[in-house]
């Protein structure tokens, strides 16, 4: 029941200085009066930074945005950098891609929902907590999570912060042994993976439901993670030349940041997108377990994006052992490439959603315009919608879990806020 | 195989004194010491410190102290503070994988802190004078 008192509340999850993102919550006579989201992006700062530079530097400034989810960077700026330049990386060196994309999944996703996101459902504080409650569950998804790394690792040639990709491929290919070592410790990872998601779709979710708007990347023969055209669940279905065309960025007055709008509204991407798109391409083991978990074929509650995130990590680990048990060495690292004038575009599936490229070369091949949407600007407009919503079903919430329930959505996201700030500020005021 | 400590910078070069931690590890390569930087999350510390036996850390910290003050810890002698280092709501800080290694059994045998206090953390600034003077501090005490 909605409060008829006037309240305010000033909630500093963490009080910093500037670069910081925030939820003011305004709530007068049991109704929102104002809900303003923010996540302070780059303002614009990096591409600035790339231009004059080579194209072949891209990969690795880009992957400086954000040191959760370098791989994403890389691979969408690599692609970008391939399309300007006319040229196509295909065959064993597509599927070390998919490989170390995969394990950039793996290690984000765990982290994410493991550590971040399971204690809100288990009514603890934080990750401390369930490692002293439960050590062997969190050991696990540590295990579970380095599996990630040691893909990174082997085929990127660091467990954290990759520097073995570039424009066209990779420096080096990796030897069939380091790849076999991966083999068992992935047939361990699929049986954990699938273990966790039942684990946390046995949780109980808040009640709240929304008709998303789904966009993600679709390929016509897999799971898409590192390539494909940009879809709908709305019929849209588009080249990733034309994204934008189809999708701006809206500049709000309370934020620093570009909200991701498409002329249909706000969007979601990442996980459940991903899921609700591309249910039918997922292996008959993540679909299985899925529906084992409670997951229909189609997700409309948010709060469900923690078991999502586990299925996508089954699958994830299922498609790095396939990799990794065909793999034979490539003769070649990577395909020749000559610099030149050309603009090219490149999109590839971050953890947290499409993560798109765009840039122009002059006949040096140096950089004259570079174009980066990241995914947690893309969402920024649907995590206020939701934040709307889940507020107005938890109006009789005392203060403290309404501010927790307003994190949990949050996470519901897994902002990547180093991608576009560095600190979230909870604000409630009830007047 | 020497008994030389891992040395891990933190931060983002990119984001004022939060790059103190690179421009540490940058001063130390200079001079011929091994160390390296990162700005990923916390947790991935875990797995950099991996089979390590003694670890130091330099992090940029907003405690409210002056700003280039510099403070050590002594991870096996004090729990931190998780507002101590930079940090989000989102990811885990440098504290955080501490407490999280403690609880679970998996900290250094030795792991040393050094932060220094910052004062601007805005995209695309340098260090602020007092974190320059403190980085010059921090990598001479590696001498």
């Amino acid at each position: 029941m909605a409060k008829s008192t006037s309240r305010k509340i000033k909630v500093d999850a963490l009080s910093r200085v500037e670069g910081e993102g925030a939820l003011d919550l305004h709530i007068q006579n049991g109704e929102i009066k104002d809900l303003k989201f923010r996540i302070f992006e780059p303002p614009r700062f990096f591409e600035a930074l790339l231009e004059g530079r080579d194209f072949s530097e891209a990969p690795d400034i880009t992957s400086r945005i954000c040191g959760i989810c370098p791989i994403a960077y890389q691979m969408s700026a690599s692609q970008a950098m391939e399309d300007a330049l006319g040229v196509q990386v295909t065959g064993p060196l597509r599927d070390l891609r998919r490989l170390i994309y995969a394990g950039e999944w793996i290690e984000s996703h765990v982290l994410h929902a493991a550590m971040l996101h399971a204690p809100d459902f288990l009514g603890l504080d934080d990750a401390m907590q369930i490692a002293k409650a439960n050590p062997e569950l969190v050991k696990k998804a540590l295990r579970l999570k380095k599996i990630g790394n040691d893909i990174l690792d082997v085929v990127g040639g660091r467990a954290v912060h990759p520097v073995n990709l570039k424009v066209g491929g990779f420096f080096k290919a990796p030897m069939v042994e380091r790849m076999s070592e991966l083999i068992e410790p992935l047939k361990w990872a699929v049986d954990t993976a699938r273990e966790l998601a039942l684990v946390f779709g046995g949780f109980d979710f808040p009640d709240f439901d929304y008709d998303y708007t789904c966009v993600s990347l679709r390929h016509p023969d897999e799971y898409a993670i590192h390539e494909g055209r940009i879809i709908s669940n709305r019929g849209l279905d588009i080249a990733v030349s034309e994204f934008t065309d189809h999708f701006g960025e809206e500049h709000v007055a309370h934020s620093n940041a570009l909200h991701g709008v498409s002329p249909g509204g706000p969007y979601l991407v990442g996980p459940i997108a991903r899921y609700n798109n591309n249910f039918d391409q997922l292996s008959p083991l993540a679909q299985e377990t899925a529906k084992e978990s409670g997951l229909g074929k189609v997700v409309t509650n948010p709060f469900k994006s923690i078991v999502v995130r586990m299925i996508e990590t089954l699958y994830a680990c299922e498609e790095a052992l396939r990799i990794v048990q065909a793999y034979q060495r490539p003769d070649a690292s990577c395909v020749e490439i000559k610099s030149g004038k050309g603009t090219g575009y490149g999109c590839t599936e971050a953890p947290r959603g499409i993560c798109y490229h765009s840039y122009s070369l002059n006949k040096k091949g140096l950089i004259t315009s570079a174009n980066i949407v990241p995914p947690t600007a893309q969402n920024q407009k649907q995590i206020e919608m939701d934040l709307r919503g889940v507020v107005e079903k938890s109006l009789n919430l005392d203060d403290e879990s309404l501010k927790w329930r307003c994190e949990q959505t949050i996470r519901n996201y897994d902002p990547c806020i180093s991608c576009a700030t560095h600190f979230l500020n909870l604000r409630i005021k009830r007047d | 195989m020497t008994d030389a400590p891992l040395i891990i910078g933190i931060g983002n070069p990119h984001r004022g004194d939060d790059g103190v931690g690179a421009a540490v590890v940058a001063g130390l390569i200079e001079k011929g010491i091994e160390a390296i930087a990162f700005d990923g999350d916390g947790m991935e510390l875990m797995v950099l410190w991996e089979g390590q036996s003694h670890v130091i850390i330099i992090d940029a910290t907003q405690s409210g102290v002056q700003a280039g003050t510099i403070q050590r810890f002594n991870a096996h002698e004090v729990v931190l503070p998780t507002n101590l280092f930079r940090h989000s709501t989102h990811q885990f800080g440098v504290a955080e994988a501490v407490e999280m290694a403690r609880v679970l059994g998996e900290l250094p045998r030795r792991l040393e802190l050094i932060g220094v206090e910052g004062a601007v953390f805005s995209l695309g600034q340098g260090l602020s004078a007092h974190v320059k003077k403190s980085v010059a501090t921090v990598v001479k005490s590696f001498d």
